[in-house]
Parts: C-alpha cells; structure tokens; sequence
C-alpha cells in the first residue's frame, strides 16, 4: 500500500515519469526495430496462407494490448472507487482512448486478413462481435467520462462502467471455446505447446513485447498530459476569479 | 421489505397518473417495427424471416426509451436523496425501481407483441417462444437499464449517452432471444439459448442494483 500512495503525488509522478519515458520508448523502438525485421523479413510465409500472415504480427498482439488495455483501465477504476487513488482516476481516463485505438487496429487488420482468407471483410461470429463491443465499451467510458461538468464526477462515473463491461473481456477471451466460431482458437497460450511454428512465434513474441511497451509509452505520455491539462485548467479558474 | 413495495407502488401510481408513459412506448414499439414493411419490401417471406430480429430490435430501443426518466425526476426534486437515506438499503429501493420500470415498460411491449408477430407472419410454432424469450429477456433489459440510468444522472445529453452505455450490453440479450426463436422456427432445440437466457437474468438480478446504487451514491455525494 505504501507504494501505490507514494505516487499520489502527482509531482512526485511527474518527475518519476520524466525519467522513464525516455527508456520506454526508447526500449519500444528497439524492439519495433527487430520485431518488425522477423515479422517482414526473417519469417517464413504460411504455406496456406502465403504472405497474409505476416498481418496477424501486428493483429494478434494489437488484440492481446486492446484487452490488456481494458483491463488496466478496470483495474484503475477498481483503485480509484476503493482507495480514491487520484492518480487511479487519471489513469482509467487516459487508458481508454489508447485502448480503443488499439482495439480500432485489431478490427481494421482483421478485416484487411480476413478479406483475402475468409472471403469477407467481416463475419458475425462470437470472437469478432465481442470485440466490436468492447469497441463501444471504451466509446462508451470515454464519452461517459467527459459528460460531465464536474470531471471528478465524471470519473467516478465511468468507473463504474468500467467494471461493469468488464464481463466482456473474458467473454472475448473464451469466445472462441465456447461457440463454434471462424475465428482460430487459441494458439499461443495453452497448456501444451503452443500450436505455432518457433519461426513464426519469435516474431509474434517480439511484436507482442513491443506493442506492450508501445502502450504503457503511451499510457504514461497520456497521464502526464492530463496532468498538465489539470494544471492549466485551474490556473485558468484561479485567473479568472482573481479577475 | 415492505419499505420496498411501498416504493414500487408509488412508482406504479405515478406512471398510471402520470402522463401514460406506457401507451407512449407501446406506441414507439408498434410504429418503429411497422417502418420496417416500409423498408425493406412488404414481401411475406421476407418478413416472416427477419420478423423475430424486428421485434427484438424494437423492444431493445423501446426499453431504453424510458430509462432517462427512472432516477431523473427524483433527482432533481431532491426525492432520491430522502430515497438513500430510508432505513432500507439503497440497492432494494433501485430493485423497486426496477421492478417499476419492467411493469410499466416490458409487460407492455409483451402485451403488444403478438399484434407485431401476426403483422410480420411469424410462424406459429415461434409465438409461444417469443413470448416466453420477452417474458425472460425484458427484466434483464430493465436491469442492465437501470445502470446506465443511474450513470448519466446529471450529465450533459444524458439520454443520448444512456443509448452509447446499455445498447452494447443489451447484445447478448438480443442474440440469444432471437436464436431461440431461430431454433423454434428450424426445428432445432430450444432449451439452451432459454437457459443462457435465463442464466442471463439470473446473473444480471444481483448484480445491477448492486451497480447502480453504487453509480447513484456517487451521483449524489
């Protein structure tokens, strides 16, 4: 407890962040560099699927960060509703853009994957319509969370729709075991070993690596760019009632 | 417990005084389900086919419709403050609310749907399971309902924004509601979309006043 307090100091937060942003995103490049290479480069193509699977390096990993994302934001709220963590509350709110980005590039580069394999840009199946949801989750927490003319207000709002859409997120993990779906089962992460090729499963690795670097890059970018945005704002609302 | 049925009875009383909320939503139901014979073509079997999606659909919007006015009116004549300081707990007096809403909403829209169902051509075989799938699926609309009711309170466009936060959750409602009928009118088992349907209920009873007192505490600090 006493190291989730010690950054509810938002300067104290500030001067940790100046210090490893420059390392986030320097060790994210690095390995967008390399992961990039294997995935265009130094891979092999899919004996059925050719050259199209070099999409699902940054589809797959894109997927994993939008529910990681999600997660994190839930995880934030949850903070933020028990502890009434203030950095908690910034961090939730700066999370869901991000996530929906990300979650906006699974579905753009599944629908580019699915086009040419499938024979259709879009299918109505489990996997596919629970991510489309979580899509409108984070539309929905975004827009919930700037409703308001209190932001404090707002916040708390939206974290209680954060924890409430968080059912879907396991639902879009096991959609594909529980209905019978076109989406590919789990490959990666099963008890056995996963059902991909070394060659192809470095590049995979390393993209997924990199994407998560990518996000908390821009997770700590977003939150100090909130926290100057507070700042602004009450300097403003000082200024004007000393006026 | 008594305390809560006193709450559901004032909420009845003011919705049959009030200014007939109901026949309103019915009126919704009834209107948007018949621009769809507009829409896509008066032919039968056409119709008949996308029929069970239509009603679903309309129900799903007409459910919604409502839903600003559940906690909005008490909230701004200070009558949902005096609420959260009952000697009951707030989650049973969002339950009563609830339980208001579905009466004055969904047992409505059931009563009207087998006039949309005959409009339509359902197959007969489907209108004892459409029936049963509202009977089961619209308490759970008015459930998932009251949370983005609760949520919204005092924000800007708040209706607007009630639509962005409950038609996604609304979905799973919606999919399996529709795939019994689907399975009714194919011949295949019924049992378990009613089950997953019901588990749905099941699940959702708890849970929402759960959330949604805890959104309107927030509401209120």
């Amino acid at each position: 407890m006493a190291n989730l307090h010690r950054f509810a100091n938002p300067n104290r937060f500030l001067r940790f962040s100046r210090v490893i942003l420059p390392w986030l995103a320097g060790i994210t490049a690095l390995l967008f560099i390399v992961g990039l290479y294997y995935a265009l480069f130094a891979s092999p193509a899919d004996y059925q699927q050719g050259e199209t699977v070099r999409i699902m390096y940054v589809h797959v990993p894109a997927a994993w960060i939008s529910m990681f994302g999600y997660s994190v934001m839930a995880g934030a709220s949850a903070t933020a509703l028990i502890w009434r963590h203030p950095l908690a509350d910034i961090t939730a709110r700066a999370a869901a853009p991000i996530g929906a980005g990300f979650t906006l590039i699974t579905l753009a580069t599944g629908s580019l994957w699915g086009k040419p394999m499938w024979g259709t840009w879009w299918v109505w199946d489990a996997r596919l319509t629970s991510v489309l949801i979580l899509f409108f989750l984070y539309l929905g927490h975004i827009a919930l969370s700037r409703a308001f003319d209190d932001p404090t207000r707002g916040a708390k709002a939206a974290a209680v729709l954060a924890l409430v859409g968080f059912v879907n997120v396991p639902i879009i993990k096991f959609s594909v075991d529980w209905w019978n779906v076109l989406h590919q089962p789990a490959s990666v992460s099963r008890l056995a070993a996963p059902a991909i090729d070394p060659s192809m499963l470095r590049p995979l690795l390393i993209m997924a690596l990199a994407f998560t670097f990518y996000f908390l890059t821009l997770l700590l970018l977003q939150i100090r760019a909130e926290l100057t945005h507070r700042k602004v704002r009450a300097l403003q609302l000082a200024q004007a009632s000393a006026q | 417990m008594n305390a809560a049925f006193v709450i559901l009875r004032r909420e009845l009383h003011l919705a049959l005084r009030g200014s007939g909320d109901s026949a309103t939503t019915v009126l919704f139901f009834i209107l948007a389900a018949i621009l769809f014979p507009f829409g896509v073509g008066p032919e039968a079997s056409i119709l008949a086919r996308i029929g069970a999606g239509v009603i679903w659909v309309v129900a799903l919007l007409a459910a919604m419709l409502s839903l600003e006015r559940m906690f909005l009116t008490d909230y701004e004549d200070g009558s949902l403050e005096l609420l959260t300081l009952a000697p009951l707990p707030l989650e049973l007096v969002v339950l009563a609310k609830i339980a208001a809403h579905w009466i004055t909403t969904g047992l409505p829209l059931i009563v009207a749907t087998p006039l949309l169902a005959i409009l339509f051509g359902l197959p007969p075989q489907a209108f004892p399971i459409l029936l049963l799938t509202m009977l089961i699926g619209t308490p759970t609309l008015s459930l998932l309902g009251c949370i983005g009711a609760a949520l919204t309170l005092g924000a800007r466009r708040g209706g607007v924004l009630i639509a962005l936060l409950v038609l996604p959750l609304y979905i799973p409602v919606l999919i399996f509601g529709v795939g019994a009928i689907d399975a009714a009118v194919t011949g295949l088992p019924v049992r378990p979309h009613l089950l997953i349907l019901a588990s749905l209920l099941v699940v959702a009873l708890p849970l929402c006043p759960w959330a949604a007192a805890a959104a309107l505490r927030q509401a209120l600090d």
